[in-house]
């Protein structure tokens, strides 16, 4: 009895109540990139690589638009829509030659297209980290932290554009082409959907998206040009969690991952803390080899 | 036809065999050690093949086999004395075969790219464990020794130069060259092969598909590792870096470049994209990987049998 006593009153209850905040701000970035790739995925089998250096990119374009208007929200959107162009462009000329060949060949060609991303962007802005300013700095106390007004902004920011984009999904014209570009690409082609058009217009939705956390995620952290393989290898793995092309899954498990991983931080190092997050892709390699969140199949 | 074929080949095989041996008394000491760098990464290339071109699973794990087969060899360098090549050999082995069979228990589950992201996230796991226990392996600074003697115990002992090393790199090259090449011709590579073109239906004769792809990863693991321990030897250190999953994308990138499914390929391959990376670091120094990149991105989607692709079937027989 005691020492569940002393179990209970070691628990650092304040510890574990910022890292719930602090793993579902990451998680909600994590699902706005996770929820990309898994998009790109479930409509044309590609597995992008370089969407980590589209992110990273993101940022940068969102340095430089800061740094030459001063204003967040236009550097927001500005470097969405560049980093957009850019997907479209890339999609254009690597990803649409590949076009009914074996789906591995995506891998490598978009593997290509991440070094030649990375290897620009330390050339273009060196390797010294940037900073974004955030656009306003209040702050709340939460217990002994003054945390952050920032951090929920982006929490709230990332849930808005993925729920803008669910609703687009649904009930939007292009979104309608899109899931049925989905479930049957011979079928929609049939019926008068431009399905190549489709596959680069969702290319550059994810690349948006991705780009749009690289901004919102910056103000956090550095941005240098290695940010984006953390990022790729977290998504990847919540994404094969998740279930691969499954958007409500990915996000599911961005969430329980990042929490995963926070409360990790509060015993080891957050370099360690990373092991959490493969230990739980194995188990559920082993278990549930097609995804957490989706319902077995039978 | 076939015979004369066959000729042609062990002829062909002789050539660039003697070109590789004589290359080191004619080479400056830059290319001699370049080329010894070539036939390593080679290997290494080599090993991935046996999964990418022959059974058809992309591996982007193979710089965990790669590294354990370095801190194996390290292992066994520095804990026994005096340093024994031999049992830094079977250390760096036994390293890459313990995480070999790792991977290949979970990940021979899956099929094409979720078997390549598993087999990175794999190699990732080992890069954080290396990294961040420090007393054990230097963290990042990895661990340097001293290189062991090129030895037969109880015949010669002679320390190792630049050019027998290069013999040395060599016959351990040719060596597993020649028995992968046997293992690829054997029932056992036929029925990867077949895997690799329909699984459903080499599953429905009745061969117990997993089993065979767990044994083509752990013997592609081995050979990888193998390539280990001849780098740290001939680099005498071991370093985090090569456990990252980018020396992975390299063995993806020299095989695709060389041509899948030829053994030798990767070979070739290793050797053009360094060649490729000492021509254009002269002018773009430390950020080659961007001409070298749109090489690679544009040989995926023009040329996707690789430089001797076209051989392939003659290079199998």
């Amino acid at each position: 009895m005691d020492a569940v006593l002393q179990f209970l009153e070691a628990i650092p209850y304040d510890q574990i109540l910022i890292q719930t905040v602090n793993g579902i701000v990451t998680g909600m970035i994590l699902a706005l990139v996770a929820s990309g790739l898994t998009l790109i995925f479930g409509i044309m089998d590609v597995v992008n690589f370089a969407h980590g250096e589209l992110f990273m990119l993101g940022a940068y374009v969102g340095v430089v638009v800061m740094a030459a208007t001063g204003n967040f929200w236009v550097a927001l959107i500005l470097s969405t829509l560049t980093v957009a162009m850019l997907g479209a462009a890339l999609q254009l000329t690597t990803l649409r030659p590949l076009i009914g060949r074996d789906p591995l060949t995506t891998i490598l060609a978009t593997f290509g297209v991440s070094l030649v991303l990375q290897n620009y962007a330390l050339w273009q802005f060196g390797p010294v980290a940037r900073k974004i300013q955030e656009p306003f700095s209040g702050h709340f106390s939460l217990f002994y932290l003054d945390y952050p007004w920032y951090r929920l902004l982006i929490a709230g920011l990332s849930a808005a554009i993925i729920g803008a984009f669910w609703l687009f999904l649904k009930y939007g014209t292009y979104g309608i082409w899109i899931r049925a570009t989905t479930q049957d690409r011979v079928m929609a082609q049939a019926m008068g959907i431009p399905v190549p058009w489709v596959h680069t217009f969702v290319f550059a939705i994810g690349a948006g998206m991705a780009a749009a956390s690289g901004v919102l995620f910056g103000p956090l952290v550095g941005v240098n040009h290695a940010m984006g393989l953390d990022w790729v290898l977290k998504a990847f793995i919540v994404v094969v969690v998740g279930g691969m092309g499954n958007l409500g899954g990915s996000i599911a498990a961005s969430i329980f991952i990042s929490l995963l991983e926070a409360y990790a931080s509060i015993w080891v190092s957050p370099a360690q803390a990373v092991i959490v997050s493969f230990v739980v892709l194995v188990l559920t390699l082993l278990f549930r080899p097609t995804g957490l969140f989706v319902p077995t199949p039978k | 036809m076939t015979k004369r074929n066959t000729q042609i080949y062990w002829i062909g095989f002789s050539i660039v065999l003697a070109l590789l041996i004589v290359a080191p008394m004619v080479l400056p000491e830059f290319w001699r050690r370049f080329v010894t760098e070539i036939l390593i990464w080679g290997l290494l290339a080599m090993s991935s093949d046996i999964l990418i071109g022959y059974a058809g699973m992309v591996s982007f794990g193979h710089s965990a086999f790669f590294g354990l087969g370095m801190y194996g060899a390290a292992a066994a360098l520095l804990m026994v004395r005096p340093p024994n090549l031999w049992l830094a050999i079977v250390y760096g082995l036994i390293g890459a075969a313990g995480v070999a069979l790792f991977v290949a228990y979970f990940s021979t589950r899956l099929r094409d790219i979720y078997f390549a992201i598993t087999t990175l996230i794999f190699s990732q796991i080992f890069y954080v464990i290396i990294f961040t226990w420090t007393e054990v392996t230097g963290g990042e600074n990895g661990l340097t020794f001293s290189r062991p003697a090129l030895a037969i115990p109880g015949l010669f002992s002679v320390p190792f130069t630049s050019e027998n090393l290069h013999w040395f790199v060599l016959a351990v090259v040719t060596a597993s060259y020649l028995i992968l090449r046997r293992i690829m011709q054997s029932p056992f590579g036929m029925v990867l092969q077949s895997i690799r073109e329909n699984e459903q239906r080499t599953r429905a004769i009745g061969y117990p598909v997993e089993r065979y792809k767990m044994v083509a990863v752990m013997l592609s693991g081995l050979f990888a590792g193998l390539a280990g321990v001849l780098y740290a030897i001939q680099n005498r250190f071991a370093a985090p870096d090569f456990v990252y999953f980018l020396v992975s994308g390299e063995a993806v990138i020299f095989n695709v470049m060389g041509g899948m499914g030829t053994l030798v390929g990767p070979i070739a391959g290793a050797g053009f994209f360094l060649l490729l990376r000492e021509l254009f670091s002269r002018f773009f120094t430390e950020y080659y990987l961007i001409p070298v990149g749109i090489i690679f991105i544009a040989m995926v989607i023009f040329m996707p049998q690789g430089l001797l692709g076209f051989a392939r079937r003659w290079l199998n027989q």
